[in-house]
């Protein structure tokens, strides 16, 4: 390979899936032993792009280039030997495997299965800083060690082309870290990477080149030292991003939501909530912060009576919600986005009329009495589909026919028609187009000037900063810090999540 | 337009059951063939005798117990709940309310009531024990059934007993004390036929109403849908899953309890050694056949009886007539998988309307 000579190009690519065109003209050039970011929006065509790459679908027009010889690709062996290896975004190991067999699974006549395959992994190991140990079984090992053994897995087969499909979804800050540390070493060694992502301060920090696509084409190229993260989501939406953000305060002294030492045990006696107290007001939003999986999701669901309290208080203005079912505390007055819409928000094949009905089963205008009133619950969802801008063609296809936007639009059009006291906003706009994000941002804040109480979770710090009135950090399940969000940055935020604030905090 | 009629549920439905019943009938054919035996003469003969008059009767006799036993199991499958044990449940449950209505006499009309409740009771009852095992110590349904089909053959064995609940019927069998003429259901005359038809058809009927309106028109049955279809977001939506499963199960198990009655009250008037076995599990296929609705249950069930009857004339041309046993095994493990393939095609199709009316470009 020519130095000189691009290390994949991409020319006029086009995808079309009956009824829609996931790709269409894309030009990409990505040279050799550079890390190359392609960026775009949920629902761009990055996928479709990188399965092309990768030959799990083929083209209908294009040329792919790959050391300056075009290629056809019919199967992901066909890019393998080319020397394009995938690393995908959920791990494809083995947990109850030790890290040599995940590696030589598959690839048995490389190297073998003995001394020789653990000699190479070694070897590779070394080469690229990757500190992999070959015995160790793989559900020992942390997240950001499975990834880097995904990687070796990759490297292992001889690639020399690397994609990586949001690597950083699923590390925490410090992994994230070591994670470019380990690119940067893949690329003195002269290996490309082409590093797909939507996280755009990562991408300026590791990119070489990045490549923006929208609605199925490259709108452009660009070099990280040229562009700011803002110009380049307005590059990847089209159009200047909605801005989270509150403006004058409409707190009140009227609890609506408090909490008193509430205690939550998993199945297995861990203590995931531990000992939290808050008080939420009426017009107030209040933040948690915290890396995942400390106990966000268990504080919700024991808010949502779906979590048995160990021990405290729950209540809701004068309501004492502790001993009541889900369905009691809904209709004294929660409304819930899920964090997850597809678990716990809706009824993926049922028409968008019954997901209206979810939840409310037993208030108007969704029933009479014990009976379900189709007019009524038909009614009200056109209703909702007009205020909150859902687009579809009607109310009888499927909730799993939106796009995720427009899901989370229904979703929150359905919990605030309850008329809640208090709105449980998990990630509200996880995984929205920026449309939807700006809409859902606007209903959150006419909720809040009419005096609804909102406990707003998100791994998206800005959202967490601009729309709370009142920031809590949470870590293994306690409550460690308060923040202002009028004078915190996402950085200190970050670094109090992490706990290395813990000791001056709580 | 193929698109345009996979975007109908019904139609996918109805399209689903054809390709699976030319695809049972291709699979017969080439056994039949195998064999050494013509296939269109043996389907020619099948049919010929399955559209007699009194063949007729018997298919539609037949089809009322198993539209009952498939009702009984689409109650649990609309949440996702395997009850296996209908088979147990209804004999149960007939033999019960046989020795019930045997052992007095009550006033017709009464004499009737009392008869089906008893078999509702006991069925409903008896379908409470695999419920409230799953619920209190998470007990699989499919096991706990299984098993307790046993022991309800079990304890039918140990009850039908002279000197217990059973008298001696003829030379070779026993049962329970026949019921009165006052408890008995009087038959509809079919034209052209000396046999009549189970008046019980008339309640298997309303049976099916009851279970339309419950499922789709009622609190408690959006409940139940919703729990079968994600059960994460009922018990998000406030659904007590728990609740659910003890009520949906005991509904099953009452519906059970009606399956016996149309042979009971209409022809047999006792629970003897014959009555007829193995209804409960043929209920299962029915169900997935006719996908849990009560109308392509009715579909299922008469298709299911007509092979059963048709199939008599089978051992006068010397072809065994577990040849249909094949056609009907074929039918539901086609149905399953073109099931399976249809849908998914139908949710594409679905998704892609969509995307093209907005206009949108999706990935």
């Amino acid at each position: 390979m020519s130095p000189t000579e691009p290390a994949v190009e991409l020319h006029g690519i086009t995808k079309r899936f009956p009824g829609v065109v996931a790709n269409h003209d894309i030009d990409i050039e990505v040279a050799a032993g550079t890390v190359h970011a392609i960026v775009g929006e949920n629902g761009a065509g990055k996928s479709t792009l990188m399965k092309i790459l990768y030959g799990m679908q083929r083209p209908d027009e294009g040329t792919i280039k790959v050391a300056g010889k075009e290629v056809a690709f019919h199967s992901p062996a066909d890019a393998i030997t080319r020397g394009i290896g995938m690393v995908h975004q959920h791990f494809m190991l083995a947990d109850n495997l030790s890290v040599l067999e995940n590696v030589v699974l598959g690839a048995e006549k490389l190297h073998g299965i003995g001394g020789k395959a653990r000699r190479r992994i070694e070897e590779i190991s070394r080469q690229y800083g990757l500190g992999v140990e070959p015995d160790r079984l793989v559900e020992q090992l942390g997240v950001g060690a499975r990834q880097r053994v995904e990687i070796l897995k990759v490297l292992y087969r001889g690639a020399k082309i690397l994609i990586l499909d949001e690597p950083t979804a699923v590390l925490v800050p410090q992994e994230v870290e070591e994670l470019f540390g380990n690119l940067r070493e893949l690329k003195r060694e002269g290996l490309t990477v082409i590093f797909i992502s939507h996280k755009l301060d990562e991408v300026l920090s590791v990119a070489d080149t990045i490549t923006v696509i929208r609605r199925g084409t490259t709108v452009d190229t660009v070099q990280p030292g040229a562009v700011t993260a803002r110009q380049l989501a307005e590059l990847m939406v089209g159009s200047e991003l909605p801005v989270p953000e509150l403006r004058e305060s409409t707190v009140t002294d009227v609890p609506v939501l408090t909490m008193r030492d509430v205690t939550v045990r998993d199945a297995d006696g861990r203590t995931v909530v531990d000992d939290v107290s808050l008080t939420i007001h009426e017009g107030e939003i209040l933040g948690i912060a915290g890396v995942e999986g400390n106990g966000q999701a268990e504080l919700v669901e024991a808010i949502m009576g779906m979590l048995p309290v160990e021990s405290g208080v729950i209540r809701l203005s004068e309501t004492d919600l502790t001993g009541l079912v889900t369905r009691r505390r809904r209709e004294a007055g929660i409304g819930f986005i899920p964090e997850d819409r597809h678990r716990h928000g809706l009824l993926l094949d049922s028409p968008l009329w019954e997901n209206r009905i979810l939840g409310h089963q037993t208030r108007p205008p969704n029933v009479k009495g014990r009976l379900i009133d189709r007019q009524g619950a038909r009614r009200d969802t056109e209703r909702i589909v007009r205020d909150y801008d859902v687009r579809t063609p009607g109310i009888d296809v499927t909730a799993a026919s939106l796009s995720g936007g427009n899901q989370q639009k229904l979703i929150v059009g359905r919990e605030m028609s309850g008329r809640p006291k208090l709105l449980i906003a998990a990630h509200p706009t996880r995984g929205v187009d920026v449309g939807a994000q700006s809409a859902i941002w606007d209903h959150l804040r006419h909720a809040r000037a009419d005096g609804l109480a909102v406990l707003l979770i998100s791994a998206d710090l800005d959202e967490l900063i601009g729309m709370s009135d009142t920031l809590r950090v949470i870590l293994r399940g306690r409550l460690v810090g308060e923040a202002d969000p009028a004078t915190i940055t996402p950085d200190q935020l970050g670094s109090l999540m992490t706990g290395a604030g813990e000791g001056s905090a709580a | 337009m193929i698109y345009r009629l996979l975007a109908k549920s019904y139609t996918r439905t109805i399209v689903a059951a054809l390709v699976a019943l030319v695809f049972a009938i291709a699979v017969t054919s080439i056994v039949l063939s195998v064999s050494g035996f013509d296939p269109p003469s043996t389907f020619q003969a099948m049919f010929e005798f399955g559209k007699e008059p009194d063949s007729v009767v018997n298919t539609v006799n037949r089809a009322s117990g198993y539209y009952l036993s498939a009702l009984a199991v689409a109650v649990g499958f609309r949440m996702n709940l395997f009850n296996i044990g209908v088979d147990g449940q209804y004999r149960l449950a007939a033999m019960l309310a046989a020795a019930v209505g045997g052992a007095w006499a009550l006033p017709a009309g009464l004499h009737q009531v009392v008869i089906v409740l008893v078999a509702v009771a006991v069925g409903g009852l008896w379908a409470a024990i695999p419920a409230m095992l799953k619920v209190a110590r998470g007990v699989s349904e499919v096991i706990s059934t299984i098993m307790l089909n046993f022991i309800a053959t079990a304890i039918i064995g140990f009850l039908l007993h002279p000197g217990r609940l059973a008298v001696q019927l003829g030379p070779n069998n026993i049962g329970t004390k026949p019921i009165s003429s006052s408890g008995r259901m009087p038959g509809i005359p079919y034209p052209g036929s000396e046999l009549k038809l189970y008046s019980f058809l008339v309640i298997a009927i309303l049976a099916g109403l009851g279970y339309w309106f419950m499922i789709n028109r009622t609190r408690f049955g959006f409940d139940l849908r919703a729990t079968g279809l994600s059960q994460s977001a009922a018990v998000a939506s406030g659904v007590d899953a728990r609740r659910m499963v003890v009520m949906a199960m005991v509904m099953s198990g009452a519906m059970a309890g009606l399956i016996g009655m149309p042979q009971l009250l209409g022809g047999s008037y006792t629970y003897s050694l014959d009555f007829p076995a193995g209804i409960g599990l043929t209920g299962i296929g029915i169900a997935l056949l006719g996908r849990n609705g009560p109308v392509g249950i009715a579909f299922a069930a008469l298709l299911w009886a007509f092979l059963d009857q048709s199939s008599q004339i089978l051992d006068f041309n010397d072809i065994p007539k577990e040849i249909v046993a094949i056609t009907q095994a074929a039918v539901l493990l086609s149905v399953v998988i073109v099931y399976e393939v249809v849908n998914r095609a139908g949710q594409r199709i679905d998704q892609r309307r969509v995307a093209t009316q907005l206009g949108e470009v999706t990935a």
